[in-house]
């Protein structure tokens, strides 16, 4: 005979004063940066809070997904991204060609150094497992790796912008973009050729997309028009990072004019102002802490113990992470800055940063286990 | 170590560099532009990472 216990089988009770806790301090935090800084700026960290939440509450990434494609060929989470990406451009590009002077896409141009910064970004991101905006998730919800790689991440982002003019005159073309509903529509075929060569290529049990995906991507395509309405500019990631770090450089005495980058006047005025007035770093700042919630939302979840990795794995992590930030700095963007937001605001180079970016990953995932993160193969 | 550790780290290290920036470049909310760029008829000045000096 099967007998119960007291409380056995009945659920533990919800932890109703955390829950609250935790959405009272989100609010704060937005108001408090509204108070200090303005209202758009509250509205910029209140987005990069959501975008925080959905990333870690409905577990969507980019560079997780491309691996399930290459070792897996499972193509869902590349699905959501193309979704994603596709709902953003139904809505960003006729905006910003009926308000050209209010909205900017994230137009950049192909060179030399762009399609080998992509390919090396593609490369490190997969070592690290963590894209632009991943490294972010992942060190807010209590990922050490990413957490060691974010501030080598952020000086690769400065020294990258540092070193930019030298790279792009290596060579690169003038930039190229689509525009208006034509270039939305041109987007959207590219974006389904991408999806049906990844259905052909996929596993036919992996061909399906899970609706947490598809609520996530749709969620995420809502913030991004809003930071695109709110910001004016698009969503993005390693600008704000390599600010970060000129900042400090700058308070510690450093001399920036050497740098065509970040001597220039409007850099200047960008490193003499505040954080709380950038838009990416305030985007950044709410992902982290929008990832630390949702982590301390779910239960046991941040009780969990951490792998242990041997000496040559956090050189990796170091070295890779500096490699994310000055790459995706010559690249013009992240898995975010130029895949996202560069296809979704019809700039060329987003695309080529996909391809680039993708070959990278190929190579990406053989060198983890190399390098001690995993078991070789 | 376990990750709420770790968490907490991340977010201490955060609140830290905002708190250094606000010591070294307080924020003017007064100077702050409008809530929305669309329909504010001003041109957008923010840094992205697709930016390039002239």
């Amino acid at each position: 005979m099967v007998t119960q216990g007291i409380g056995e089988g009945v659920p533990p009770p919800r932890p109703i004063l955390k829950y609250c806790g935790l959405i009272f301090i989100a609010l704060l935090s937005v108001t408090i940066v509204s108070a200090l800084a303005g209202l758009r700026f509250g509205f910029m960290l209140a987005i990069g809070l959501g975008f925080g939440i959905v990333l870690e509450g409905l577990r969507f990434g980019f560079a997780g997904p491309w691996r399930a494609m290459i070792l897996r060929r499972d193509p869902s989470g590349l699905w959501a991204q193309l979704l994603s990406i596709g709902c953003v451009t139904l809505f960003a590009l006729p905006l910003i060609a009926v308000y050209p002077g209010e909205l900017v896409g994230a137009s950049a141009p192909v060179g030399f150094s762009m399609v080998a910064g992509a390919f090396i970004f593609g490369a490190a991101m997969q070592v690290v497992l963590g894209c632009g905006s991943g490294t972010l998730v992942n060190a807010g919800s209590g990922n050490l790796v990413s957490l060691v790689a974010l501030p080598f991440f952020a000086t690769g982002s400065f020294a990258g912008a540092y070193h930019l003019i030298w790279w792009t005159e290596l060579g690169t073309l003038s930039v190229l973009s689509v525009s208006g509903l034509s270039g939305a529509i041109i987007t959207l075929c590219g974006l389904s050729v991408v999806a049906v060569i990844a259905w052909v290529l996929a596993r036919p049990e992996n061909r399906k997309l899970p609706r947490r995906l598809v609520i996530a991507a749709l969620t995420l395509s809502l913030l991004a028009i809003l930071n695109l309405v709110v910001a004016g500019q698009p969503w993005g990631v390693v600008y704000g990072l390599g600010l970060w770090i000129a900042k400090l450089a700058t308070a510690l005495g450093a001399d920036t004019s050497a740098s065509v980058f970040w001597s220039t006047s409007a850099s200047i005025e960008r490193v003499q102002n505040s954080i709380l007035t950038d838009y990416t770093s305030l985007t950044n700042i709410g992902i982290i802490f929008g990832a630390f919630l949702v982590a301390h939302w779910r239960n046991n979840e941040l009780s969990k113990w951490l792998p242990k990795l041997n000496m040559r794995a956090w050189i990796a992590t170091a070295f890779a992470g500096f490699l994310m930030g000055y790459s995706a700095r010559l690249a013009f963007g992240c898995n975010v800055g130029a895949f996202y937001s560069g296809i979704s605001t019809g700039s060329l180079h987003g695309w080529v940063w996909f391809v680039a970016a993708f070959v990278g990953s190929v190579l990406g995932v053989r060198l983890r286990p190399i390098l001690g993160f995993e078991a070789k193969a | 170590m376990n990750r709420s550790t770790v968490a907490l780290i991340t977010i201490l290290t955060l609140l830290g560099l905002v708190s250094l920036d606000l010591v070294l470049s307080p924020p003017n909310p007064f100077h702050a532009p409008p809530v929305l760029s669309l329909g504010s008829g001003l041109t957008p000045v923010g840094g992205f990472c697709g930016l390039l000096p002239n």
